[in-house]
């Protein structure tokens, strides 16, 4: 018994797609093990089956020598199998002692669990206060609350799911110890990550997933990260084409720029300010939930500011909501897609007019001119290769990808002098994100002002000539995005968030 | 097992079909209903649906049909537009009734001088009192975040009490021998409402709820304002990002409701009704939510839901005349109706599978 899970033949259709065709893999104790793909290559359905909350349609699983078929996630639980995901279900109201206990199947009483956190938590280089209120935990000690819940329950495979998205770089590094020290100890790990450099820094063996299909397996330390990210896409990247661009003018320009906090443990912008150029992509990294949001809703006009703190080609633009921006030149793509940026039950047509009304002809005093609007959005699906079947087609029908490139073409297309886009990439295949970051380049060459923000540092780097920081609501001083290192951009974004290992 | 599967885009087939489903099945548990009460199932809905139509009276209740629908077309064309924005106003009862009040009481005041301006002037009043009615959730709204549903639910019986005070008080008939209720409008020609065209029911109520629902298609449908109220009811977040401004929302879509619906206060009072009594209001308010669901909140489907709904008025008064039904057998059987809309409503955004759990 070398093999403590064993997957043969694992299928799962669901109408209209096979989300996972006959897939196997093995895991052995103690084995840090990746699962590698793009979004919708069907890692998160496979997951899924192996946690108890999606039942197979064919296929068989072994876990530690018997035959493992977890009706639900307590009987995966039960058999040993503990699972970490993306998004946290903690309540913030509570306290990290009160949340690991609505998570255990009989918690023991609250001083004794408080005393279990404390031991666990030091035991893995996890500090955690068991008394603290959730929703004043940074990302990443939330996580820390995960999976010290998940490690109370002693599991012999712990899954995580794309742990580090919420993570700044000296995060990971504590949140690597700790899942080597397991492993160390016998756990085995399934690692579901779509960050190259960082499975081949944690894993031992991966198994990639394409269009539901097992399509590789491999040592991923051996192979470097385009070996890697070429089988995850089957084909050669594209690389980004960055042409030279040269600065214009100062278009938009912030000072002194603060926010209250928009909801109960948001955070609060504080005097945030930068000088954006014509040509210019500025970056603004952090790990989410530091303010990211309401910094677009101020610059897009959704939460207008005090008179004086934000500028538009000298003009004060800071009392003006986002149609009086938009007239002016002003644009912005909010993260969220469905419910946002877009209506998910309106057509790609009626998802047009949303935005585009002021800078398109897309109304006639007052009235919609139909025609124009269908016009606008097959503009769209064509210059931005939105696969659907029509613009006729309700938001909420598109894949993540493909709706992210109408969002971000729907602005684009209507010439901004500034764009504004938030995590433009977030959840998206490589393939599409690879055209956003393009159109992005292109438009900063053109002439526009661009403003990235991502939690996606890699992007960043990638596209933007400055990177800022928004840290707790701060936001660092630009700095050019050329000669900077991993490690100085972990210290802008506010290094570990004041969490120290407690065994160093 | 049944799960419920999500639709991709939502069925055009099944926006349409509901309506009609709904009401096949309100006329099956009805009957399975009134055959409790020991009624005859296939009778009661031939009385309720057939006879008020093509029945021996027909001739009287085809009028009364668009006497009924008016008001319901009317009132349910003003809440469709906030209930789009997702602003909940329950309150046009009251809001109906206040119109009626703020015309009646300038007529009151004008009687017996006769002046082409007093019915221009009560209309403009109408509205006015039902929107100033329906200001108050409306502000409250805005400036305290209250819920306009509660409010606007509440005021309907404060203006059903200050109906009963205006009608034994103020605007009691001086000339009425004690009897409690005001002056009848039909008797003072500046300001009676008439028939317009002999026996076929239709008074200025009727036209303008003809004028409300163009009206209101053209402002949804065609008008960038209508795109923006669909959007804040489907997206808030989204309709923010669009430029709406909430507290205006809340504002235009509470006002014009309330507006409508005082309109159909001043129609009814003017006319139909002719007084202001107690019992003036019979729940037009009320009924026009369900007029407007079932209506799809389309203007057009209003139209037709209005018909319909004034049809089960008219027909369940002929069942209590006629087979001694129970008015509130009459009123379970029209709440059934929107209960079975929303019911089967379900089948728009999703599809029913059968079969075992996750397979």
């Amino acid at each position: 018994m070398s093999e403590l899970l064993k997957i043969e033949g694992l299928t799962k259709a669901y109408p209209g797609v096979v989300a996972n065709d006959g897939v196997g893999f093995s895991v052995r104790p103690g084995e840090v093990h990746a699962l590698l793909g793009e979004n919708g290559a069907g890692k998160s359905t496979l997951v899924k089956m192996i946690y108890g909350l999606v039942k197979p349609d064919a296929g068989t699983m072994h876990f530690a020598g018997a035959p493992y078929a977890p009706t639900d996630p307590r009987a995966a639980r039960t058999a040993g199998v503990a699972m970490v995901f993306q998004h946290f279900s903690l309540f913030e109201a509570l306290n990290v002692a009160e949340n690991v206990a609505l998570g255990m199947e009989n918690p023991p009483p609250m001083r004794q669990l408080s005393g279990k956190i404390r031991e666990i938590s030091k035991a893995y280089g996890l500090p955690l206060d068991p008394a603290r209120l959730v929703g004043d935990l940074s990302a990443g000690e939330r996580q820390r609350v995960e999976i010290v819940r998940c490690l109370l329950q002693d599991p012999k495979l712990l899954i995580m799911d794309e742990p580090t998205s919420v993570l700044t770089p000296q995060e990971v590094d504590i949140l690597f110890h700790t899942l080597r020290k397991l492993s160390s100890e016998g756990t085995a790990i399934l690692y579901i990550s779509h960050k190259l450099e960082e499975i081949r820094a944690l894993c031992e063996g991966a198994t990639i997933l394409r269009g539901g299909k097992v399509v590789g397996s491999c040592n991923p330390r051996e192979k470097t990260a385009r070996e890697l990210a070429e089988m995850m896409v089957g084909a050669e990247l594209k690389v980004t084409d960055r042409a030279e661009r040269s600065f214009g003018e100062v278009v938009l320009k912030a000072t002194g720029l603060s926010l209250p906090p928009m909801s109960q443990f948001g955070p609060a912008l504080k005097d945030v300010g930068f000088e954006l150029h014509a040509g210019e992509v500025l970056g603004i990294g952090g790990v989410a939930g530091n303010g990211q949001e309401e910094l677009l809703a101020t610059l897009s006009g959704e939460k207008p500011s005090i008179p004086g703190t934000v500028t538009l080609m000298g003009k004060d633009i800071s009392s003006l909501g986002p149609n009086g921006r938009r007239a002016m030149g002003l644009l912005a793509a909010p993260e969220e897609r469905l419910g946002h940026a877009a209506v998910p039950a309106m057509s790609l047509i009626e998802n047009a007019i949303l935005t585009g009304t002021m800078r398109k002809p897309l109304t006639k005093n007052g009235f919609v001119d139909q025609a124009a609007a269908k016009r606008f959005a097959d503009e769209i699906i064509a210059a931005f290769d939105v696969r659907t079947p029509g613009s006729h087609v309700a938001a909420r029908a598109l894949s993540g990808g493909n709706l992210q490139k109408y969002v971000i073409g729907r602005e684009v297309l209507q010439n901004p002098a500034v764009l504004i886009v938030n995590q433009p990439t977030w959840g998206v295949d490589a393939a599409a994100a690879a055209a956003i970051r393009q159109a992005l380049l292109d438009l900063a060459a053109k002439g526009a002002a661009v403003i990235a923000i991502s939690q996606d540092l890699d992007e960043l780097m990638e596209i933007a000539d400055n990177f800022a920081a928004l840290n707790e609501g701060k936001l660092s001083a630009p700095r050019p995005t050329q000669g900077l290192t991993i490690e100085e951009i972990g210290l802008m974004l506010g290094g570990a968030h004041g969490m120290q290992e407690a065994t160093a | 097992m049944i799960t419920l599967v999500r639709r991709p885009t939502p069925s055009k087939l099944w926006t349409y079909a509901t309506p009609i489903v709904a009401v096949i099945a309100t006329m099956i548990a009805g009957g399975i209903l009134f055959a409790v009460l020991g009624k005859h199932p296939v009778e009661a809905i031939r009385v309720i649906f057939w006879d008020p139509l093509f029945g021996a009276n027909a001739g009287y209740f085809r009028g009364q049909l668009l006497v009924k629908a008016g008001p319901l077309i009317l009132i349910a064309a003003g809440l469709a537009i906030g209930f789009r924005a997702g602003i909940w106003n329950i309150g046009a009862e009251g809001q109906y009734i206040m119109g009626a009040l703020f015309s009646a009481w300038l007529a009151l005041k004008m009687y017996p001088t006769e002046s082409h301006w007093l019915f221009p002037a009560m209309i403009v009043l109408g509205a006015l009192g039902g929107l100033l009615w329906a200001m108050i959730p409306a502000l409250l709204k805005v400036v305290f975040g209250t819920s306009e549903i509660l409010v606007s639910l509440m005021l309907v019986y404060v203006a059903e009490n200050l109906l009963a005070y205006m009608s034994f008080g103020p605007l009691k008939n001086p000339e009425g021998y004690g009897f409690p209720g005001s002056r009848n409008l039909q008797d003072y020609p500046s300001a009676y409402n008439a028939e317009l065209f002999a026996g076929t029911g239709v008074h200025w109520g009727v036209v303008t709820a003809l004028v409300a629902v163009i009206a209101t298609y053209i402002l949804m449908h065609r008008h960038i304002t209508g795109f923006r109220i669909r959007v804040a009811g489907e997206a808030p977040r989204a309709a923010r990002f669009a430029g709406v401004i909430p507290a205006r929302l809340v504002i235009f879509c509470l006002g014009l409701g309330g507006a409508f619906a005082g309109l159909a206060g001043m129609f009814e009072v003017s006319g139909p009704s002719g007084q202001i009594t107690d019992s003036f209001n019979v729940g037009y308010g009320f009924t026009a939510i369900i007029v407007a669901f079932l209506g799809r909140l389309h203007p057009i489907g209003i139209l037709l839901a209005g018909l319909l709904m004034a049809l089960t008025y008219i027909g369940g008064d002929m069942a209590q005349l006629v087979l001694g039904l129970p008015s509130a057998a009459i009123q379970v059987f029209q709440g059934m109706l929107l209960f079975f809309l929303l019911a089967f409503d379900v089948l728009t955004n999703f599809h029913i599978r059968f079969g075992r759990a996750g397979a």
